[in-house]
């Protein structure tokens, strides 16, 4: 299990980045944290010609508070946003959401945008910038543009990444202080990619009813998925047993048909989707502020 | 070959590299695509690293960079340019005595073949770091990321809880 | 007296060195000149190899070598047949290259040399091979069925063995018996995964005309004697060495893997030394499986519990070949009937060829199957009288009076299956004790009000351990009073360079850390066979025993004359060698070893110090006596037991299920293990501790799933799922001592215990946990989705 030959480039400027990645632009992968990435090479499932590691490039590492968002940089570990005081004090659903991404020794190189990039549909955090409907930076020798969660993930592995582009940001909206939160996930070990998860966020109102709902699905399709009918079947309730039902009910009617492998069958996931779903948003609403 | 004319100057095939390894300096040209694992263990004989799955599930080699436990698999060599790499073999330090870690591994009959131990002790010495008094439970989660077929865990968790008192004893000593 | 070794927890011998990185695995191993090669291997299950285009790879710069079928000559030999049974009719073993047909996927079709592993791989890329392919049989179901596809096409009905056996009268009893039930139970594939993947390194020296190969392997010396036949070399021209060996549990006690012939046969041919590493994905689809079996099973019962009769019908699946003849089903049919007196019981199995990587032992080694067998009808014959499942074993148990006991099967070493000593009901009364057994109900009641399914689960099984033929073990003390101890077994972790030492310690009154053993070097110990079926510490302990009992009495005598004592008052303790009651007058081992040798040089402190003790006197006649025989202090014994030693177990723990995702999680676990006296108990119970984490992986963990083609659709660490130290339990461990008759020592195996009643305890525990939805579970291992589907059919029977 050794990689395939390849180029390669260690820029320090984003711009060299940018214009490497541009000249060969259909043959050329970014390397970032790379654990993903690397055992796809080792396996040679993934062979490019050329390899442009943008993990120089200082410029990329930073994690900052903007307006309504928290705004994270294309060369920060998992780890680091882990333990980064900022992110727990104003962003504790993604702190929650890191931890149960593989195992210390992954998140200490992966990154949080290489995580976005590879779009994995059973990771943790393309379900969490879904549910949270947030945006990412893409840029290019040509320009830039920011791209909505729901438009960036197009299918299995796939984004709306064009050749010569690369995700340089993830944005992740902040959560209303009122409300409340949660991310679960039933894995068959710790730290393995799970059977299904999901992240979920609920507003009360000032009677206690459901405001809003933003919930998404890792593991049942080929992408991230938001579950907006499992939202409206909630929005309105007080989540009581009857409201849990039916959201667990459309919830699982979102699984894809052709969501079985050697954890679970579809119908599986199915039921653990409804179970999941029942499970997480009743830890969620009992998170709310009141 | 084809790919050759196309190349730029920016790209290459090898790369140079200056990285320190246990405390010891080295420069080496490496092509890019060598693993870091295997530069450790080929290049630098530092052989007590272990490669067990290459795809980054079983930590056999897990290694520090910069302080940090890291898959040594997952990374190329060239990637390690500049880095400060600490492996099994620099855990003992230049005296013959073990660190309080691997000694604490051999009282509690934490290692049966030993070809994970290396990189169990690498991981164990992050996670000390960091929390030096780590419940039961925070050890079986953060050893999850290292795969051993012989213990059953059981008699690690126990070396790690020991090693744990003893690093503690040592800090106190010392202040 | 000195103290006693035997028995005591003391620190590993070989921990300092593998704690620090320092240990020497094969991949750790460089040599100059080195090579590095890879495997091409099949990506069908069944096929015809219509053409093989090598010419690219041959061209690629760095490549060295490129093997096919028909470069091989006479080395394109079928690997020898291991333990030939006259129930295998069949027996079909692998090519180092496949030749015109491919059998399973990952079979080695062509080998590469090239100057690192990246460029061999690289050349792999370049082979371009031609298959037609082949209808595949990727389930036993298939094998059998009429007019199914051949895995070989001159195996009619892909059955390579039948075998019958029966004791005492079972049809006589199942025309009369009160209750008669029968069920089928299942159990599918799972794979020993050892951290260390196999690997060989080869080197010819043509001035030696020597071939040294180190060999991840559990049996070096039968390699070395096959090497030598297929190469012409003599036997002693063959050097087989297992350095440190990261773990086998089986899947490494095999002759020949393709690539342990394919590396010397490219080292000699090349003139440089080659290396081969087996990766991870190799080895998911290269590395011997086990498991599957599928058994009906009848059995019958009076209205006290009593079995009476047990009529089983197996087939075992072998894949694609019989490497390791019938051993595993063999010693399924022997391990049934477990520790209950069962006096009429038909056994009966096929042997059946499958599309899949081919079965050879795996830790349990056909055991977890009979145990989950028969643990099965234990449970299931208390629920249907509403009994205890624990009264239920005690009625049935055989009595530690009725031993030695004959179960009336011939077991895997050709020697009668009787078990010599057990405490059975002794090991179940401490279970209950440790478990809080009789409480349980209640707590499991508590539980259910908070809608939580606890469940517990016991399993009971008899093992058996120490077969022969023999090993055998050199000790000699080196001048320095340090012992030098070998043997021809291997270890992979097991501790041998501990217990072994502790055995000769106690013997020649040293420090085990002053015993340096030698294992799985043909070069240190020329005769034995290999680490396998829980043997070494019994068999090569025996050994190293006998052998250091010889060389005690040879030191007594050697300082009986030097002190001009007899040679029974001569005592040996802490290093040194004095007359009983004058230990201030004493010699140091080492001197009483240099003394034995009678050299006309002496070097070293020990050496210096003993001239000027002037204790040798002249003497008359040749200075090496003939009543002495050798120089030195050195002896070889060897040892052969009269038949297998049974060991035993019983394990319990407490789950709790969450039936509405099909997660288990274990809250207690609880092993009560007799391997008869205790070399080390701590390395007993770590042995104790990896055999369940392995069980706990066999039953709810760990499955390979092959799909209609035959392909392993999970082979990865991402997706065959190991348990790690999260998901596995503490794991409390308690000994009984019911020494073995059969050797010196009293010792039995222990090595595989741990995860043979794991599977039968764990179906017990769900069944339990789940009661109220009248689950019974017929087969392993489970997983969630699983759990869940059986759920649905056991509510749907229910619902009816």
């Amino acid at each position: 299990m050794k990689p395939p030959r390849f180029y390669y480039s260690a820029p320090s400027m984003l711009d060299e980045a940018l214009a490497l990645l541009d000249q060969n632009s259909e043959n050329t992968k970014v390397l970032a944290g790379g654990q993903s990435f690397v055992p796809l090479l080792n396996m040679r499932l993934a062979s490019p010609a050329y390899i442009v590691d943008i993990n120089h490039i200082a410029e990329l590492h930073y994690i900052e508070q903007e307006d309504g968002y928290l705004a994270i940089g294309a060369t920060v570990r998992q780890r680091q946003v882990e333990r980064s005081v900022l992110v727990q004090d104003k962003h504790p659903l993604l702190a929650e959401v890191i931890k149960h991404i593989g195992h210390m020794q992954i998140r200490n190189r992966g990154t949080v945008v290489g995580s976005i990039a590879h779009a994995d549909p059973a990771a943790e955090l393309p379900a969490l910038l879904t549910c949270l409907n947030g945006e990412v930076l893409v840029q290019s020798i040509h320009g830039e543009r920011v791209i909505k969660a729901e438009e960036f993930f197009t299918g299995y592995l796939s984004t709306a990444l064009e050749p010569g582009e690369m995700l340089t940001e993830v944005r992740f909206p902040l959560i209303a202080s009122k409300a409340g939160w949660a991310f679960l996930e039933f894995a068959r070990r710790s730290g393995d990619y799970a059977m299904v998860g999901a992240s979920a966020v609920v507003t009360p109102t000032a009677d206690d009813h459901c405001l809003s709902a933003h919930i998404a699905y890792l593991g049942i399709a080929g992408a991230p998925i938001r579950g907006l009918d499992v939202e409206s079947t909630i929005v309105g309730t007080t989540l009581d047993e009857t409201a849990l039902d039916a959201a667990a009910q459309a919830a699982s009617m979102l699984v894809s048909d052709d969501m079985s492998d050697v954890h679970a069958t579809v119908e599986f996931r199915r039921v653990l989707t409804g179970e999941l779903t029942k499970r997480v948003l009743k830890t969620a609403w009992e998170r709310r502020g009141l | 070959m084809q790919k050759q004319e196309e190349v730029t100057p920016l790209f290459s095939e090898e790369y140079d590299i200056a990285l320190t390894v246990n405390g010891h300096r080295y420069e080496r040209r490496v092509p890019v695509r060598l693993l870091l694992s295997d530069f450790l263990r080929h290049e630098l004989h530092h052989t007590g690293t272990h490669v067990g799955c290459e795809h980054g599930v079983c930590g056999c080699c897990t290694v520090l960079l910069n302080g940090e436990a890291v898959r040594s698999c997952l990374m190329f060599a060239a990637q390690a340019d500049g880095m400060v790499v600490t492996t099994i073999e620099g855990m003992a330090g230049t005296n013959s005595d073990l660190h309080p870690i691997q000694k604490a591994f051999q009282e509690k009959h934490g290692l049966q073949c030993g070809f994970c131990t290396p990189g169990i002790i690498m991981t164990v010495h992050a996670m000390l770091h960091e929390n030096p008094n780590p419940s039961d439970e925070e050890i079986r989660h953060e050893l999850s990321g290292n795969i051993c077929r012989c213990t059953g865990y059981q008699n690690i968790v126990e070396a790690v809880k020991l090693a744990a008192m003893r690093l503690g004893e040592q800090k106190m000593e010392v202040e | 007296m000195a103290t006693r070794w035997f028995g005591a927890s003391i620190p590993r011998n070989e921990d300092p060195r593998l704690l620090r990185g320092k240990g020497s695995y094969v991949d750790d191993i460089d040599l100059p000149e080195q090579l590095h090669a890879a495997v091409l291997r099949s990506t069908h299950a069944r096929a015809r190899i219509l053409n093989i285009d090598a010419s690219a790879a041959r061209e690629l710069p760095g490549v060295h070598l490129v093997l096919t079928a028909s470069d091989l000559g006479e080395v394109l030999e079928p690997s020898p047949l291991l333990v030939p049974h006259d129930a295998l009719t069949q027996p079909r073993t692998q090519l180092p290259l496949a030749l015109g047909e491919v059998r399973y996927v990952g079979e080695a079709v062509a080998f590469v040399v090239a100057d690192d592993r990246y460029i061999a791989e690289d050349a792999l890329d370049l082979i371009d091979v031609e298959y037609e392919p082949l209808p595949v049989i990727h389930t036993m179901e298939i094998a059998v069925a009429e007019d199914a596809p051949l895995v070989h096409q001159d195996v009619p009905g892909n059955v390579a063995a039948h075998l019958i056996q029966t004791v005492g009268d079972p049809d006589a009893i199942f025309s009369n018996a009160p209750f008669v039930l029968r069920e089928t139970l299942l159990m599918d594939r799972g794979a020993a995964m050892p951290m260390e993947c196999r690997g060989v390194l080869a080197r010819f020296d043509a001035h030696e005309e020597m071939l040294t190969c180190w060999i991840s392997t559990q049996g070096p010396i039968p390699i070395r004697n096959g090497l030598a036949a297929i190469f012409h070399l003599p036997e002693h021209k063959v050097r087989v060495i297992a350095p440190d060996v990261g773990g086998g549990f089986g899947t490494k006690i095999m002759m020949f893997y393709p690539e342990e012939v394919l590396t010397p046969f490219a080292a000699i041919h090349l003139g440089r030394p080659i290396k081969w590493i087996e990766d991870r994905r190799e080895h998911f689809i290269s590395a011997n499986q086990e498991r599957s079996q599928l058994h009906e099973v009848e059995y019958a019962f009076d209205d006290q519990g009593v079995l009476l009769a047990v009529r089983d019908n197996f087939i075992h699946d072998t894949g694609a070949y019989t490497p390791y003849g019938i051993i595993v089903p063999i010693i399924t049919a022997c391990t049934l009937p477990g520790p209950y007196r069962l006096k009429n019981y038909f056994s009966e199995f096929k042997v059946i060829y499958t599309n899949k990587v081919p079965v050879s032992p795996y830790r349990g080694a056909g055991r977890p199957h009979a145990v989950f067998v028969m643990e099965r009808i234990m449970d299931r014959i208390a629920s249907e009288l509403q009994l205890d499942r624990t009264e239920v074993r005690s009625r049935n148990f055989i009595h530690p009076d009725e031993f030695p006991w004959d179960v009336g099967l011939i077991y895997q070493d050709g020697g009668p299956t009787r078990y010599d000593s057990g405490s059975y009901q002794a090991g179940l009364d401490k279970l209950k004790m440790l478990l809080d057994y009789d409480n349980f109900p209640m707590k499991q009641a508590e539980a259910l009000k908070e809608g939580r399914y606890l469940g517990l689960g016991i399993a009971y099984y008899v093992e058996g351990t120490g077969i022969g033929p023999y090993e055998g073990a050199q000790v000699r003390v080196e001048s320095d009073g340090r012992v030098f101890a070998s043997t021809g077994v291997t270890s992979q972790g097991q501790a041998h360079y501990t217990t072994f030492a502790q055995i000769v310690a106690d013997q020649l009154g040293v420090h085990p850390q002053d015993v340096m053993v030698t294992t799985g070097d043909s070069q240190a110990f020329y005769w034995g066979v290999g680490t396998y079926a829980s043997r070494a510490a019994t068999i090569a302990g025996s050994a190293m025993h006998l052998a250091a009992v010889k060389v005690r009495e040879q030191a007594k005598k050697v300082a009986a004359d030097l002190f001009e004592a007899a040679p029974e008052d001569i005592e040996l303790a802490d290093g040194k060698v004095f007359v009983k009651d004058a230990p201030h007058r004493s010699l140091t081992l080492g001197q009483v070893a240099i003394s034995a040798n009678p050299l006309r040089y002496a070097y070293g402190e020990n050496a210096r110090n003993l001239m000027s003790m002037k204790l040798t006197s002249s003497r008359s006649g040749p200075a090496l006596p003939p009543e002495r025989g050798t120089p030195g202090l050195e002896a070889s014994e060897f040892y052969s037991p009269p038949h297998g030693s049974f060991a035993s177990g019983v394990h319990g723990a407490i789950i709790e299920v969450d039936p509405k995702i099909g997660m288990v999680t274990f809250v207690k676990y609880v092993a009560v293990h007799d391997c008869g006296r205790i070399i080390n108990p701590m390395i007993v119970e770590g042995q104790v501790h990896g055999g369940v984490a392995q069980g706990i992986g066999g039953a709810f963990f760990e499955r390979l799933v092959y799909n209609e083609e035959g392909q392993l659709t999970n082979a990865s660490f991402m997706d065959y799922l190991i348990p790690t130290a999260a998901e596995i339990p503490t794991i409390v461990v308690d000994h009984l001592e019911t020494p073995s008759p059969l050797n010196p020592l009293g010792v039995k195996g222990a090595g595989e215990a741990g995860v043979i009643p794991v599977p039968a305890l764990f179906a017990s525990a769900i069944d339990n946990a789940l009661s109220t939805f009248g689950i019974r579970i017929r087969e392993m291992p489970l997983h969630p989705c699983r759990l869940y589907e059986l759920l649905e059919e056991s509510l749907g029977l229910k619902g009816q």
